[in-house]
C-alpha cells in the first residue's frame, strides 16, 4: 500500500510499478496499453458516427422532411465523414499496429514510447473539438467531409474548431506514423530481413510512408482555409486572385493517398487471416510486397478522378483515368494471391475467416465499380450520386471495416487469453454481410437513377430503394453492438486460449503465451 | 552505431519529410498557377486575342445580356449603362458598366465575369475589361468603365443570347495597382 510514496522517490525514467486508475491509462507508455486505448476510442468513435449514419437513414426513409431541418442533415454527413475516417478507422488500424507490430517483429515496444503516448492522447481533445463544433453558433461544419471551398470558407465557427480538430488528427497520425516506421526499421528482431516480415507489417511500413508524406499537406490545406477564413489571404477566393478549385486539387493530392492509408493495413490483415485458415503459406508473398508498394506509388498520380468534372480538359482526364485504371492491376494481384493461398488449402471457416472471406467479396464490389467510377465519361454521369456513395462505403466499410472485425477475433484470443463465443461472432458476420448489402447495394441502383448524394430530401421514385437502405441500416448499425458484447465477454471470460491459438497460425506472436505478456520479447528471438 | 541513435536519425528525417511535405502544400498554389497559366486553363484575368481575320457575320444577330452583381455588402451600386445590346459576331462591340461608391472610405473589388450559357464562355473574347484588375473607388467615386468584347463567329448555332454577368467581390487590404484603368 505504499506504491505512492515509491512513485514519488522513482527517478522519471525508472519503470514505475503500476500506476493505477486513471493515471495508468494517462501515462502509459506500453504499446499493448496504448493499442487498447486506440482500439477504445475508434471503437466509441465508431459508434458514435455510426449514429449519425442512423440519422441521416432515418430521415431518408421517407420522401420528404421528417426529423432534420437541412443544414442539421448537412452537418450530420459531414461528421459522420470526417469521424468516421480520421476518428474511427484511422486510430482502429493504428491501435493494431501498436498491439501486433512489435509482438510480429519480435521488438520490446515501439521505438518511441513516449511519443506514443502522446500521439493518442492528442486524439480525445480533437474528438471533442469535433462534438463540440455542433454547439457552435451555426453548428458544425455543412461542408462535406472533403471541406471544399468555398463554402468551408463561408461557414461558422464550427469550421474553425473542424480545422483545429483536424491539425490534431493529423499531428496524432504524423508521430504515429513516424514511430510505426522506426519501429518497423530498427527494431525487428535479429535475422528478420524485410522480405520476411507478415505482410500486416509491410502494408503498415508502406502505410506510415504516405501518411508522413499526405497528412502534412491537408494540414497546409487547411492552413490556408483558416488564413482564408480569418486572416485576409485568397488561396481560394477567386475575387483575390484564388481559386476554389485549387483546394480540390489540394485536398485530393491528401484524400486519394488517404484512402489507400484506409486500405492498405486492411489488405496486411486479411493477407494474415486467410493463411492462417487456410493452412498454407500465403501465395505470392513477394508479389504482394510489390503490390503494396505499387499502390503506394500510383496513391500520388490519380488524385484527379475526384474532379473530373471541374474541366480540366480531356489530356489530364484521360491521364488520371488510365492512372486510375492501372490501380486495378495491383489490387487485382492481391486478390488473386488470396484465392491462390485458398485454393487446395485445408479451410476453415471460424469468424476471421468468415470476415476476410466477404471482404474479398464486397471489395471486389467496390474496386470494380471503382473502376467503372474511373471512366471519365461516366464519371461526369455518376459524380455526386448514390453510386459514389455506394462505391466508396463498399471499400470503406466491407474493406476496412470488415478487416477490422477480422482482425479482432483473429487476435482478441492473442490479448485476453481467452476465446471469444464462435456462436455470437457467427452471427455478427451473417447480420453485418446481409444488412451491409442490403443498406449499400441499392445506392448502386439509386445512383444510376440519378439521386444526388448529401440531399436530406428526394422524389418519390426513390423511396422504395431508400426504404430498403434505411432499414437496413438500421440492422447493420445494432449488429454492432452484438459485437461489442462479443468482445466484451472474451474479454470477462471464456475457454481459455492456447498460445498458438489457430492450428494455421504461423509468427512471432503466436509464440507467446496467451494472454500475451505485458512485456513481450525483451529478448529478441532469433529468426532462421 | 547505437540503436538509439540509428533511430533518432530516422525519426529526423520522417519529420523533416513531415515538414517538407507541409510546405509541398504552399508550393501548389503557385505551382498551380503557373501550370494554368502555362496550358492556358483558368485565364480569368488576361486579355484575350483575336485574329486579324475576324470579320462581322452580318447575316446573324445575337442578343447580348449585361448583368451586375454586388456581393459581401459592397456598399456600391454597380450597374450596366446599357442592359442588352444585338450584335453581330465577329463584329467589336464595347459596352460600359457603372459603379458608384456610396461609402465614406476607398474601396476595392475584383469583379469575376460568368456566362449564360456556361458553354458560352468559351465563345465571348474580352480584348478590354475592368475585370483584368483589381478596381479601387476612392470615397463616393463614380466611374464608368469600358468592356470591349467580340463573340467569335464559331458560336454555335442554337445559341441566340448570351449573358455576360460580372460580380464585384471586395478585396480587403489592397489597392489597385495604378489608376490606369480611368479611362
Amino acid at each position: 500500500m505504499n506504491t505512492i510514496q515509491e512513485m514519488a522517490v522513482s527517478p522519471v525514467d525508472e519503470p514505475v510499478e503500476e500506476r493505477r486508475g486513471i493515471m495508468r491509462w494517462l501515462t502509459s507508455t506500453n504499446h499493448k496499453e496504448i493499442g487498447t486505448l486506440y482500439l477504445i476510442f475508434s471503437f466509441a468513435m465508431f459508434l458514435v458516427g455510426g449514429s449519425m449514419a442512423l440519422c441521416i437513414r432515418a430521415e431518408l426513409f421517407r420522401p420528404g422532411l421528417q426529423f432534420l431541418r437541412p443544414e442539421l442533415f448537412n452537418q450530420l454527413t459531414t461528421m459522420h465523414g470526417l469521424i468516421m475516417v480520421f476518428g474511427a478507422v484511422m486510430p482502429a488500424f493504428v491501435g493494431f499496429a501498436n498491439w501486433q507490430l512489435p509482438m510480429m517483429i519480435g521488438a520490446s515496444d515501439m521505438a518511441f514510447p513516449r511519443l506514443n503516448n502522446f500521439g493518442f492522447w492528442l486524439l480525445p481533445p480533437a474528438a471533442i473539438l469535433l462534438m463540440g463544433s455542433f454547439f457552435a453558433p451555426g453548428g458544425a461544419t455543412a461542408a462535406g467531409w472533403t471541406l471544399y471551398a468555398p463554402l468551408s470558407v463561408q461557414m461558422g465557427p464550427g469550421m474553425d474548431m473542424a480545422i483545429f480538430a483536424i491539425h490534431l488528427l493529423g499531428i496524432s497520425s504524423i508521430v504515429g506514423a513516424i514511430n510505426i516506421a522506426t519501429t518497423i526499421l530498427h527494431r525487428r528482431a535479429p535475422g528478420m530481413t524485410l522480405m520476411k516480415m507478415p505482410m500486416f507489417v509491410w502494408t503498415w511500413l508502406v502505410t506510415a510512408f504516405l501518411l508522413v508524406a499526405v497528412m502534412p499537406v491537408f494540414a497546409s490545406a487547411v492552413t490556408m482555409l483558416l488564413t482564408d477564413r480569418h486572416f485576409g489571404t485568397h488561396f481560394f477566393n477567386a475575387a483575390g486572385g484564388g481559386d476554389p478549385v485549387l483546394f480540390q486539387h489540394i485536398f485530393w493530392f491528401f484524400g486519394h493517398p488517404e484512402v489507400y492509408i484506409l486500405i492498405l493495413p486492411a489488405f496486411g490483415i486479411i493477407s494474415e487471416v486467410i493463411p492462417t485458415f487456410s493452412r498454407k503459406p500465403l501465395f505470392g508473398y513477394r508479389s504482394m510486397v510489390l503490390a503494396t508498394c505499387a499502390i503506394g506509388v500510383l496513391a500520388f498520380l490519380v488524385w484527379g478522378h475526384h474532379m473530373f468534372t471541374v474541366g480540366f480538359g480531356v489530356g489530364p482526364e484521360l491521364f488520371f483515368m488510365y492512372a486510375t485504371m492501372l490501380v486495378a492491376v495491383p489490387t487485382g494481384v492481391k486478390l488473386f494471391n488470396w484465392i491462390g493461398t485458398m485454393w487446395q488449402g485445408s479451410l476453415t471457416f471460424e469468424a476471421p475467416m468468415l470476415f476476410a472471406v466477404g471482404f474479398i467479396l464486397v471489395f471486389l464490389v467496390g474496386g470494380v465499380t471503382g473502376v467503372v467510377l474511373a471512366v471519365a465519361a461516366v464519371d461526369v454521369q455518376l459524380q455526386d450520386t448514390y453510386y459514389v456513395v455506394a462505391h466508396f462505403h463498399y471499400t470503406m466499410v466491407a474493406g476496412s471495416l470488415f478487416s477490422l472485425f477480422a482482425a479482432t477475433y483473429f487476435w482478441l484470443p492473442k490479448w485476453t487469453g481467452r476465446m471469444y463465443d464462435e456462436t455470437l461472432a457467427r452471427w455478427h458476420f451473417g447480420l453485418s454481410i446481409v444488412f451491409f448489402n442490403m443498406t449499400f447495394f441499392v445506392m448502386f441502383f439509386l445512383g444510376l437513377a440519378g439521386m444526388p448524394r448529401r440531399i436530406p430530401d428526394y422524389p418519390l421514385q426513390f423511396a422504395d430503394f431508400n426504404m430498403i437502405a434505411s432499414i437496413g441500416a438500421a440492422g447493420f448499425g445494432f449488429s454492432q453492438l452484438l459485437f461489442l458484447y462479443v468482445v466484451v465477454k472474451c474479454v470477462r471470460r471464456g475457454t481459455q486460449a492456447s498460445g498458438r491459438v489457430w492450428e494455421g497460425a504461423v509468427g512471432l506472436e503466436w509464440t507467446l503465451p496467451s494472454p500475451a505478456p505485458k512485456h513481450s520479447f525483451e529478448i529478441p528471438p532469433v529468426i532462421k | 552505431m547505437s540503436i538509439a541513435t540509428r533511430q533518432r536519425r530516422v525519426f529526423l528525417i520522417l519529420i523533416a519529410v513531415a515538414a517538407s511535405m507541409f510546405g509541398f502544400g504552399y508550393v501548389l498554389p503557385p505551382l498551380y498557377a503557373r501550370v494554368c497559366q502555362l496550358t492556358g486553363f483558368n485565364q480569368l484575368q488576361s486579355a484575350d486575342s483575336v485574329s486579324g481575320s475576324a470579320r462581322p457575320d452580318a447575316d446573324r444577330t445575337v442578343l447580348m445580356q449585361f448583368d451586375s452583381n454586388l456581393r459581401d455588402g459592397l456598399p456600391w451600386n454597380f450597374r450596366a449603362t446599357q442592359a442588352t445590346a444585338p450584335v453581330h459576331p465577329g463584329q467589336l462591340v464595347q459596352v460600359s458598366y457603372e459603379v458608384s461608391n456610396n461609402s465614406d472610405h476607398a474601396i476595392s473589388g475584383q469583379a469575376i465575369a460568368s456566362y449564360a450559357p456556361a458553354g458560352a464562355a468559351a465563345y465571348v473574347r474580352k480584348l478590354e475589361c475592368f475585370c483584368f484588375s483589381i478596381q479601387t473607388f476612392a470615397a463616393h467615386e463614380v466611374r464608368q468603365m469600358p468592356v470591349i468584347f467580340l463573340i467569335d463567329s464559331s458560336l454555335p448555332r442554337d445559341v441566340s443570347t448570351v449573358t455576360l454577368s460580372y460580380t464585384f467581390f471586395e478585396v480587403p487590404g489592397r489597392q489597385a495597382p495604378a489608376k490606369e484603368n480611368t479611362t
